[in-house]
């Protein structure tokens, strides 16, 4: 048990309670919600063992599942960003992450943002087809996955930038 | 064979991702059929748990509101004692109560959503207070969902804004029924579909339910009807029905046993075969 571990396991707990017990009931305007604990996808450090990574986030889904009784919706698109993350995060920071010495707390807020987006379009998409289950309610799956999608980046870009340890 | 086992060592986070998502889609997919979401529900010893205690905590804020709720349901049930005589054929709703078939119980809900498609409550009563699959859930303005799972302490209810559920309901003026459904935009309308064309539909009618499903007595209140369409093949009604309900602020509620539901169910699986 290293420092690590323990810090990602308080991490899990933190965003499953953040998320079931706060930020599923702020339901904007009936039914915009943020998905904070994708953040724990996004913020998964690099160099770890990437099965237990993909692992983890099918854990953290489905955590999520248990307390909104939305069957495997949420571990579906977990796991599915888990998997992707290595293309996108080359697409998205370039040589740094080729070099392996990326720090999330060190680079651009341009690249960030552009990381934090993709993936996050990408699990909302997935979750809300996966969710109304019907191809002819294709406009409410792109209407929820647009709203949501912007909510859950904000909050995720305010959270970093507020629980990041500030340079010494 | 051991090229086999090469391919999986090196390809096992792919492989792992495979079989992650497939139980993910597996999941998905029972869920959406009725009754079947076996493992994961909010029902179990550890989510309805941690619910029960924050809604305890939440409770206290509430307690004006529900107050207020609760007053309201007194003063039209006393006004409904009260006037017995001379309103007999005004009674609003519950009329069946006084037919011992029907046993009441309350509740508190400890959960509650409706921003998916697929929304469910979660109660504080379960199988140790004989709650059973199937029981119906209304509030004092109008009716919340059915049982559809329960644990020992727990039960989640499904609710009439959940694309699954689908409830026998009808016109309060004539006999006319049709089906509940819900098209997932928004929390304050459900459509009721099936009606008939001959059906006398206007706008501010009442819908309540209607006796068949033998799970809710006849004649609690739904809602008004708000717009209607006559669908494409010019058969039968799509009416947009306005909750009496505010789904998305629900407290208290009552859970309705039949006590003869098993014997209709049973006559009347009886005839089908």
């Amino acid at each position: 048990m290293n420092r690590t571990a323990i810090n990602t396991i308080f991490e899990f707990l933190a965003l499953v309670l953040v998320q079931v017990l706060i930020l599923n009931n702020i339901n904007f305007l009936g039914y915009i919600n943020p998905y904070l604990y994708i953040l724990f996808i996004l913020l998964y450090p690099v160099k770890n063992n990437r099965t237990l990574f993909v692992f983890l986030s099918f854990l953290m889904g489905l955590s999520i599942d248990l307390f909104t009784d939305s069957g495997g919706v949420h571990a579906g698109a977990s796991v599915f960003i888990a998997f992707i993350r290595p293309p996108i995060l080359k697409f998205s920071f370039g040589m740094v992450y080729e070099y392996q010495t990326i720090k999330f707390s060190q680079t651009e807020f341009g690249n960030r943002f552009v990381y934090f987006s993709i993936l996050t379009v990408i699990h909302h998409f997935i979750m809300f087809s996966l969710e109304v289950f019907n191809i002819s309610n294709i406009i409410l799956i792109l209407q929820k996955t647009l709203f949501s999608s912007i909510f859950t980046i904000l909050l995720c870009l305010i959270t970093v930038i507020l629980f990041s340890k500030k340079p010494r | 064979m051991q090229q086999i086992i090469n391919f999986v060592i090196r390809n096992k986070t792919f492989l792992l991702f495979l079989l992650l998502f497939c139980v993910s889609l597996g999941l998905t997919i029972q869920s959406h059929s009725y009754h079947k979401s076996k493992f994961i529900n909010s029902a179990n010893f550890l989510s309805g748990g941690i619910y029960n205690t924050t809604s305890n905590i939440r409770a206290y804020f509430n307690l004006k509101k529900q107050n207020e709720v609760l007053i309201e349901e007194n003063n039209r049930l006393k006004s409904i004692l009260f006037n017995s005589d001379q309103f007999e054929n005004e009674v609003p709703t519950i009329d069946s109560t006084t037919d011992i078939n029907f046993e009441f119980t309350t509740a508190t809900v400890i959960k509650n959503s409706y921003s998916a498609s697929k929304n469910y409550l979660t109660i504080d009563k379960g199988q140790n207070d004989s709650i059973d699959l199937d029981l119906g859930v209304i509030t004092s303005k109008g009716i919340v969902g059915l049982i559809d799972k329960t644990s020992n302490n727990y039960a989640r209810v499904l609710s009439i804004l959940n694309t699954k559920s689908r409830i026998n309901a009808q016109l309060k003026e004539t006999d006319h029924i049709g089906s509940l459904t819900w098209n997932a935009k928004s929390p304050e309308f459900v459509q009721l579909i099936d009606v008939s064309k001959f059906a006398p539909v206007q706008i501010g009618d009442t819908i309540i339910t209607g006796g068949q499903s033998s799970i809710f007595p006849k004649g609690i209140l739904i809602g008004s009807i708000d717009s209607f369409t006559l669908d494409p093949s010019g058969d039968t009604y799509t009416v947009s029905v306005k909750l009496f309900n505010d789904m998305t602020n629900i407290g208290h509620v009552y859970i309705i046993k039949n006590k003869d539901y098993n014997e209709i169910k049973s006559l009347q699986t009886q005839i089908d075969e």
